[in-house]
């Protein structure tokens, strides 16, 4: 509360500060009362007649008629005689503000100020401080040429679906950037230039996505299609006449549609799955050839060696194969001929089904 | 003149008054983007700032323009290009598929008193020429198939209905500079439905193929691995078919009664008789 009470404290004391709007005016020595200070009527309690006192400057007008009006309470009074003089100076200064306020225009760095006199085209202001005729003659219309625009076109919620040229469908979401390369073109051509920019859009996206294929148009040729549909909204709007840039067109999503999502996963996956059948093959090949290439040169080294002693060499590998097989093995020999030989089925059987666990 | 609104003050902001109104009704501005059809007692007299092609801004056209007061009233036209959005369409191509197409034109008022005879404002010319245009787009397009509906630019058909609206278009004064389609999809239900299934059907059959494709190279690449070896073995090999037999012989009995090193073989019972090469010195000859 205090805080509030001391807060309007200090407003009240701004604004029943003794300056006028362009400082203390010059020359009042105190027998004119603050402005928000008299109590007094509108006409400062006594109607004034006879010869007035000069009023020499607009800040004493201004505060004289600030004093009379801020004075509140009464309006204007009626009855008394009309000062005319203090019309004529209400007439001067509303007219010097209204001067001030229409002549004077900041442009800022990125605007341009297109100028109407009478609603004819008269001339650009370029950023700064620009002057011209005042309201009724000349008329500003500030425009940004820096700005860059963007318009989005689908969305990743909806599904925007487009017809390609191998007559598939695809979700397609987009932007476009652009802004205004000339400002009377784009006050004075269209009646809806944002709207007409948002249908050339489609239209010149829809017929880019219309002369390639799916395969394109979710693949790598995105930047191609960005690049033409800017190329073809560029020449589309220029003769329109349309005084804007397209910056960029920006493909933020293209897909297949949703419902028919799982079957191109399925072709992606057709593709490893084909990769990795060719990956075994090759594996199988590298083995097979590795194994050949070992079987053969063994063969050749111990052939080279074979070739200078064969006979010797040849029962030297015999015996040594017996040697290493019959090593192993469980032998039988049976000298007697005539003999019918027993074999040791009872041994076999009970081996048989030990085999069959093992397996 | 001072003393006299000094005297006459009442009079005096009459005559201002009415000054004031007559030169408002007597003067108009003529903004860039407006052409107008100056009426006199409701008929056409003359046009202020009318659209010429080549035109700049700042030309004599637009600015103050003087008129009768009280008999003369101006009609303001757009000069500016407009657009005619249509309404969706339905398409029926030539192979009986449909196709909804959404298109736009863009117009210009060209000839203002025309278009204030024919229609009085842009208004109804845009109401006049949206069914002209649905119907012109259908015709043009119903006479080609699908495949050519989806990038009707190329074909020519947007040039033939642009010019057959521009021949109707042109009765009421104006001039159409652009038509373009906005958006050509399939009807909802039905044909979309089936050309999700032939899109589908279509990634199936690349599946299927891409699979067979990688099937059939990996059969190839096995063949021909085959193939090398087996060259590489007769190469080897064939230098002396006779001792490869012995030589694969006595590797062979290895592998079968030792094992190839990881698996071990079933185990083997020999029975030899004496008479065996390999006996042959048993009997001490």
């Amino acid at each position: 509360m205090t805080i509030f009470s001391g807060w309007a404290a200090r407003g009240r004391a701004f604004f029943s500060d003794n300056k006028g709007p362009w400082g203390a005016p010059p020359g009042s020595g105190g027998d004119e009362p603050p402005p928000g200070n008299e109590p007094s009527g509108p006409w400062g309690g006594t109607p004034r007649k006879g010869p007035r006192p000069q009023v020499n400057s607009l800040d004493e007008f201004l505060k004289r008629s600030r004093g009379r009006i801020g004075g509140g309470g009464g309006g204007f009074n009626f009855g008394g005689v009309p000062d005319r003089s203090l019309y004529a100076w209400a007439i001067i200064g509303i007219a010097t503000l209204w001067l001030l306020f229409t002549t004077m225009h900041r442009i800022a760095p990125e605007e341009r100020g297109v100028v109407t006199r009478f609603g004819r085209y008269s001339h650009t202001l370029s950023p700064g401080i620009g002057l011209t005729l005042p309201s009724p003659i000349d008329r500003v219309q500030k425009v940004n040429v820096e700005e860059i625009r963007p318009i989005d076109l689908g969305s990743a919620a909806e599904e925007t679906l487009m017809l390609t040229g191998d007559q598939n469908i695809i979700d397609i979401a987009y932007q476009v950037r652009w802004n205004i390369r000339d400002p009377e073109q784009y006050l004075f051509e269209l009646a809806t230039p944002e709207d007409t920019i948002r249908q050339v859009a489609e239209s010149s996206m829809r017929m880019i996505v219309g002369q390639v294929s799916l395969q394109d148009a979710i693949g790598n040729k995105r930047g191609d299609i960005e690049a033409r549909v800017a190329e073809e909204m560029q020449q589309t709007l220029d003769s329109y006449r349309a005084g804007v840039v397209i910056q960029g067109v920006a493909i933020k999503q293209a897909d297949p549609p949703a419902a028919v999502n799982d079957a191109f996963k399925d072709v992606t996956a057709a593709q490893q799955d084909a990769q990795s059948y060719i990956n075994d093959a090759n594996a199988y090949a590298q083995q097979l050839s590795q194994k050949a290439q070992g079987e053969a040169t063994a063969f050749d080294k111990v052939y080279e060696q074979y070739r200078l002693a064969p006979e010797v060499t040849k029962r030297r590998m015999y015996y040594e194969t017996m040697e290493r097989v019959l090593q192993g093995v469980d032998k039988t020999i049976v000298e007697m001929p005539g003999v019918t030989p027993y074999l040791p089925l009872n041994e076999l059987r009970k081996s048989a089904p030990r085999e069959g666990a093992a397996q | 003149m001072i003393a006299i609104v000094r005297n006459h003050p009442v009079a005096a902001a009459v005559i201002g008054f009415v000054l004031l109104l007559v030169s408002f009704t007597t003067v108009s501005i003529v903004p860039e983007t407006q052409q107008g059809v100056v009426a006199r007692f409701g008929k056409p007299v003359r046009i202020i700032n009318r659209y010429k092609e080549g035109d700049r801004f700042g030309g004599p056209g637009a600015g103050l323009a003087v008129r009768i007061p009280f008999a003369e009233n101006i009609v303001w036209i757009d000069k500016r290009v407009r657009d005619i959005d249509m309404e969706r369409q339905q398409v029926l191509s030539t192979d009986q598929l449909r196709l909804e197409v959404d298109a736009f034109a863009r117009y210009r008022v060209v000839d203002p008193l025309r278009m204030y005879i024919a229609a009085t404002s842009v208004d109804r010319v845009e109401l006049a020429l949206r069914p002209i245009l649905g119907s012109q787009l259908r015709n043009e397009l119903g006479k080609r198939p699908f495949a050519s509906l989806l990038s009707p630019e190329r074909e020519g058909a947007m040039e033939n209905i642009k010019a057959g609206l521009g021949r109707v278009a042109r009765q009421y004064g104006v001039e159409i500079v652009d038509v373009r389609i906005k958006k050509a999809d399939l009807p909802d239900g039905t044909p979309l439905q089936s050309a999700y299934a032939r899109m589908m059907t279509a990634r199936r059959q690349e599946a299927r193929s891409i699979r067979a494709e990688g099937a059939k190279r990996a059969q190839i690449i096995r063949a021909e691995a085959d193939a090398e070896a087996a060259q590489t073995y007769a190469a080897a090999f064939g230098k002396d078919p006779q001792f490869y037999d012995f030589y694969r012989a006595m590797q062979s009995y290895q592998t079968t009664f030792l094992g190839d090193g990881q698996t071990k073989p079933a185990e083997t019972n020999i029975i030899l008789s004496p008479t065996n090469e390999y006996l042959k010195e048993f009997t001490g000859r």
